[in-house]
């Protein structure tokens, strides 16, 4: 990086530290906090609409849609989130080669399990055999979004649920009075006035988000977990910059980003819980109303 | 538009031809265990066997890829078909050999060494808390022995293990403690005598893969012969390691 960390052995500290803190691996450990933010950034709206589905399923009149919006949020917050991290990708994985396997080699005569081995035809292979390291890196990282997005869409659905029921029944009745249908009524007048009551779950929600992202280590995707660990643990002299075990100081880092991201993103909530509380029926809104009068 | 269907399976086919050709052999490798292999602050992957896979595939014609998996999982994911090659100081075992098959050995039967902190009495080998990487040849050593045994999943994990004082010693290759020894300027040092537990490391490949196998053999076979084999031997490992 810097023109002087030719020889690190030689330098003086705060030169040392200069180099030692550009160096590539470095900068692998600087891009998994950006990626963590990422994956949040996708995840997160992902799973705001599988919740919604999640909940109008719930509350769906047609009872199959209804018991299959019960059973995904039951059996998913049943679930230890760790127990998902590890299940989905693997069997989303091998059921996407299942498929493919049927499509492309529909001749083949061995059976797909041999003893542990998960074994298709070379086609079948998803990503393809011979992709380019990135395209592996990716359909890893769709994975855990998907997996992601699955539980915490399970967790979104029950908070969701429960806040279209807050909204005052009153203003439902009122709404089918001016003669607007069910799905009318919801459109405008229930998922409107929802959000406020949704806000206090969908923010615990998000901060939980935030707190499982560390889980993308255990998918083998090489996160800020890996890269602190890895970094962190002692260097030997085979190591252009050896230094003892500094494992404390790297997780204290990844403490902190965690800490400011939080603390982030609850300001952004209050922020908004202030601005969907305007003209609300709620002890919030009428604070409001009263400041501005 | 009659015709479409024939020129894009021909497109299909020529395609599928240029990527058989260019065929990829993922090489899954640890990623941790320095000098065998390690990720370096350029974030490469370098060590011995880095060296001598790139030297194996270059002599065979083929373009080879490094994929890092962890220790742990790192049979299951071969078995599975996300790499086709373990190169990752594996040791040849009669339990490994079930699962995968193995080339000739590469390496030939190395010392494993007991490392602990200066002072420590040598008696804690058989009656102390012995760290070790979990299903490594050393931890059946310590799971059959009468000491307690600390199983950690990356060799690092070992190391720290020892310092902090949640073991008694270390149990590992002797040329993987070697580096933390020399740096440690007396505080870290061997107990007891080495010994040999097992027959060698090889590559690891799926039962099914028997021209694989073959062709990496041949190589290391042809290295051993020629010389240059040790010479890699000579460039990674300290005067511990045995040569062909």
């Amino acid at each position: 990086m810097f023109s002087f960390c030719t020889d690190p052995s030689i330098l003086p500290q705060w030169q040392w530290f200069a180099c030692y803190l550009t160096t590539a691996t470095h900068f692998a450990f600087y891009r998994a906090f950006v990626m963590v933010i990422i994956l949040l950034i996708i995840t997160a709206p992902i799973a705001l609409g599988m919740g919604l589905l999640g909940a109008i399923a719930v509350r769906s009149r047609i009872w199959p849609v209804s018991w299959l919006g019960r059973g995904y949020v039951n059996v998913v917050r049943g679930v230890p989130d760790i127990v998902f991290f590890m299940f989905v990708p693997i069997a989303l994985g091998q059921g996407i080669e299942w498929v493919f396997h049927h499509i492309q080699c529909p001749d083949w005569d061995q059976p797909i399990r041999q003893g542990n081995d998960f074994i298709v035809c070379r086609d079948a292979k998803v990503p393809p055999i011979g992709s380019p390291a990135w395209v592996r890196d990716l359909y890893a990282f769709a994975m855990a979004v998907i997996a992601y997005a699955l539980v915490f869409g399970a967790f979104a659905a029950n908070t969701l649920h429960g806040a279209m029921q807050a909204v005052p029944r009153a203003q439902v009745e009122t709404a089918e009075a001016y003669g607007m249908s069910r799905a009318q009524a919801f459109r405008r007048v229930v998922l409107p006035q929802m959000w406020i009551y949704a806000l206090p779950g969908l923010s615990n929600i998000w901060q939980i988000l935030i707190k499982a992202t560390p889980l993308l280590f255990l998918l083998g995707i090489q996160d800020a977990v890996y890269w602190a660990r890895e970094l962190g643990g002692q260097k030997t002299s085979l190591y252009t910059y050896p230094h003892p075990d500094w494992r404390v100081w790297y997780f204290l880092v990844l403490l902190c980003f965690y800490l400011f991201l939080t603390w982030g993103s609850e300001r952004v909530f209050s922020r908004l819980s202030t601005r969907l509380s305007r003209g609300q029926a709620t002890a919030a809104g009428e604070r409001l109303r009263k400041a501005a009068a | 538009m009659t015709r479409t269907p024939i020129t894009l399976a021909a497109a299909i086919a020529f395609m599928a031809s240029g990527a058989m050709a260019q065929d990829v052999v993922r090489i899954g490798t640890e990623g941790a265990y320095p000098p065998w292999n390690f990720i370096n602050d350029n974030n490469e992957v370098v060590g011995f066997e880095i060296d001598l896979g790139n030297e194996i595939c270059a002599r065979a014609g083929l373009s080879c890829e490094w994929v890092l998996n962890d220790w742990d999982t790192i049979i299951p994911n071969l078995v599975a078909g996300n790499y086709d090659v373990i190169m990752a100081g594996m040791s040849i075992t009669e339990a490994r050999s079930q699962v995968i098959s193995f080339t000739t050995n590469y390496l030939p039967s190395d010392p494993s060494a007991y490392m602990a902190l200066a002072g420590t009495d040598p008696s804690v080998i058989d009656s102390g808390v012995i760290a070790v990487q979990s299903n490594t040849v050393q931890a059946g050593v310590v799971a059959d022995g009468s000491a307690t045994g600390l199983e950690f999943p990356t060799p690092d994990e070992t190391i720290s293990a020892v310092r902090n004082g949640e073991a008694d010693a270390v149990l590992a290759d002797k040329n993987f403690l070697a580096p933390y020894v020399n740096d440690s300027g007396g505080e870290l040092v061997f107990i007891g005598d080495d010994f040999y537990p097992g027959s060698g490391t090889g590559a690891g490949v799926r039962q099914s893969d028997n021209e694989l196998r073959e062709t990496l053999t041949a190589i290391i076979d042809e290295m051993k012969a020629d010389g240059s084999l040790n010479a890699l031997i000579e460039q990674w490992f300290a005067d511990g390691m045995a040569r062909f």
